[in-house]
């Protein structure tokens, strides 16, 4: 399917920045800048952007522990997302969330979420605030192979199917759960053969093939804004890096992880579709790429500038009385 | 005209009709909360109204699209509540029985008690979660437990325990109101307690305790069924010559420690029930306040009347002596004189 000259370039620029800002949180956190855990996204860029590509700051979203790219890419700014990361006042949850609790209630972002499979029910509720308020929007659940083992998933699958929900449940299936394999965690091949035990439909992709996931989600998203329910679309990917930021991965075999690094690595995908084609130009792509990492500078600037936030804000957001 | 009166149920069901009426986002969910979900004969009609009766009508009233029949999947429709509530919606989620939280702990644990806090205030969660708790039904160790010392101990939580048709009114409008995710914990063996309820809708502010017998000589703070307990045990302690007062904090998060910290200075004496284990329950909470705040008001040890530290056992000679009863209450009090 073609996709309008506007949407490509925004697809360049919303992959392009997942990539520099997860490749510079690696770099940070590499610094001592950033307490905790990280868990990134490069590598999957194609799934989420492809997805959003055809969602409005309506549409809901709910994500995973690797959620940093799914906030890029439904437009949550890169300013105070890398201020949350830094644990700053200014972070988009003023630094009490971090990384794997990254939200942005006005964009549909329902939250990064540290537990897996921790997400699909609630998508469950927003699908159902939807349905219920007589709205078009969509909710997307994306959740990892690992949370595919999950009995949540299993649940909310059902009570999706049953309700008729607005949902478009999307497995990023990167091979691993943390360091344990699909092929040894996972019943079946495919995840989204299981979508049959639902009565949905389920669909398995190439999730690094931007325009295979665009012109899935597209069906799938169209399906549930018609009110026909919900759908399983799974994307096969592939993450550049550990598990989580100190990961030695030594599980991985390395010839694979080169070829998911070149050949197979979803941007250069992009390019090598897009370039001959003429669909966008070398300079287009450059100034893109100038933006790009001039955005993600000032974002780090903006985080490292920032203060830290005052211990009153403890006791902020939650009730207290004790 | 003599005011009216209404069964336990009963002002539940009303607290939850008039708030439908007053507010279209409010719904109800959870298993069988209507009952008989897509059963033609009934034509809409609810096939139980939960499984105590409490929903009993709504689904005619309101439609089934906000009385909400779910499957029995405790994470999967407890999630939903939490994510419905976080987008707009003001569910009343029913867990039949409390021992089922365990079922879908996460969703209440890690999403909804702290949403709000770790999305820094973008995010609020008006959620109400009704559930049956307590002993006496003979309804043995999963169906039979109090188990609210243990949401108390959650931030985002609040913890709301009623003991009479007016209190559970009241409580329970304002729980719907509220803007945090609400435990509400319904004694099982309420069904048959009657109280003179209003017709028209009223609040009563989370926080503030309630005296329901003034006394002098010993305060006991009871919670939930405790309560009935209390009050039967003051009674017995009037004929041995000592002035009870019984004070119901109605809700433990937000927990009213002033109403307490009076009582306790007027009386001297402290014994609390709770049908809680006897382990950082909330008896031991209110005890370890108090000795920290009210040291020098006590004129003896403060005394515990809890359950024992065992799940609750079926037999009915076995599950009567597990339960604290008035006879405990008393005694422990008498103890302090």
């Amino acid at each position: 399917m073609d996709i309008p000259k506007d949407k490509l370039l925004w697809i360049y620029e919303r992959m392009q920045l997942i990539r520099v800002f997860e490749t510079r949180v690696s770099t940070e956190f590499g610094k001592g800048k950033i307490p905790g855990f990280v868990h990134l996204y490069a590598g999957e860029e194609a799934v989420a952007v492809g997805i959003c590509a055809h969602l409005t700051d309506a549409d809901y979203m709910t994500s995973t522990h690797r959620g940093h790219g799914h906030c890029v890419a439904k437009g949550v700014d890169v300013r105070g997302m890398m201020a949350e990361l830094f644990g700053k006042a200014t972070g988009i949850c003023k630094g009490k969330g971090g990384s794997m609790h990254i939200a942005d209630m006005d964009k549909g972002m329902l939250g990064a979420n540290g537990i897996v499979g921790g997400g699909p029910p609630l998508a469950c509720g927003s699908g159902l605030t939807a349905k219920t308020n007589g709205t078009d929007q969509v909710t997307i659940c994306f959740f990892g192979d690992g949370a595919s083992e999950q009995g949540t998933l299993h649940e909310s699958l059902n009570l999706a199917a049953i309700w008729k929900l607005p949902i478009i449940f999307v497995a990023e299936n990167n091979g691993y759960a943390e360091s344990t394999p699909a092929h040894y965690h996972c019943s079946v091949e495919n995840i989204a053969d299981r979508a049959a035990a639902y009565n949905m439909p389920g669909v398995t992709i190439d999730g690094n093939d931007l325009f295979a996931v665009y012109e899935s989600a597209h069906e799938a998203v169209a399906r549930a804004r018609a009110g026909q329910g919900p759908s399983l679309l799974e994307c096969k990917t592939y993450r550049h890096f550990g598990h989580f930021e100190g990961d030695a991965q030594t599980y991985k075999i390395a010839e694979e992880n080169e070829k998911y690094r070149t050949e197979l690595d979803p941007i250069k995908r992009f390019k090598d579709a897009v370039l001959p084609r003429g669909l966008i130009s070398e300079d287009e792509l450059a100034a893109i790429d100038q933006r790009v990492n001039a955005a993600i500078d000032e974002a780090v600037t903006f985080a490292e500038d920032s203060p830290f936030p005052e211990v009153q804000e403890t006791f902020t957001d939650v009730y207290v009385n004790y | 005209m003599a005011e009216r009166e209404l069964n336990f149920g009963e002002a539940l069901n009303e607290a939850m009709r008039q708030e439908m009426q007053r507010d279209p986002k409010v719904v109800i969910m959870g298993e069988d909360v209507a009952g008989g979900a897509d059963v033609d004969h009934l034509e809409g009609d609810d096939a139980w109204g939960g499984v105590l009766g409490v929903t009993k009508g709504l689904v005619k009233e309101f439609g089934r699209s906000r009385v909400i029949d779910t499957p029995i999947s405790e994470s999967g429709f407890i999630g939903a509540a939490v994510g419905a509530a976080a987008t707009g919606l003001r569910p009343i989620a029913e867990m039949m029985f409390v021992g089922f939280m365990g079922v879908c702990f996460d969703q209440l644990l890690n999403q909804g008690a702290k949403l709000r806090y770790m999305f820094g205030g973008k995010a609020k969660v008006p959620l109400v979660i009704r559930t049956i708790c307590g002993g006496g039904y003979r309804a043995a160790a999963q169906h039979s437990q109090v188990l609210h010392s243990l949401f108390t101990h959650i931030p985002g939580l609040k913890t709301v325990v009623p003991s009479t048709p007016y209190d559970a009114k009241g409580l329970l409008i304002s729980a719907i109101r509220d803007d945090d995710l609400v435990i509400f914990f319904e004694d099982i063996t309420f069904g048959g307690i009657k109280g003179v309820v209003p017709e028209e809708d009223y609040t009563i502010p989370f926080g503030k305790a309630d005296i329901k017998r003034a006394g002098e000589d010993v305060t006991i703070v009871a919670i939930g069924k405790m309560v009935h307990h209390s009050l039967t045990a003051a009674t017995e302690l009037e004929k041995q010559g000592k002035s009870a007062e019984v004070l119901d904090p109605r809700t433990l998060s937000p927990f009213d420690e002033e109403t307490v910290l009076e009582s306790v200075e007027k009386t001297g004496r402290l014994v609390i029930a709770d049908e809680s284990h006897p382990r950082c329950n909330v008896a031991t909470d209110i005890a370890a306040m108090v000795a920290d705040k009210g040291f020098d008001y006590l004129n003896a040890p403060i005394k515990m009347v809890s359950a024992p530290h065992t799940p609750v056992p079926f037999s009915p000679p076995l599950e009567d002596h597990y339960l604290p009863n008035p006879q405990k209450i008393s005694e422990a009090a008498l103890g302090l004189f």
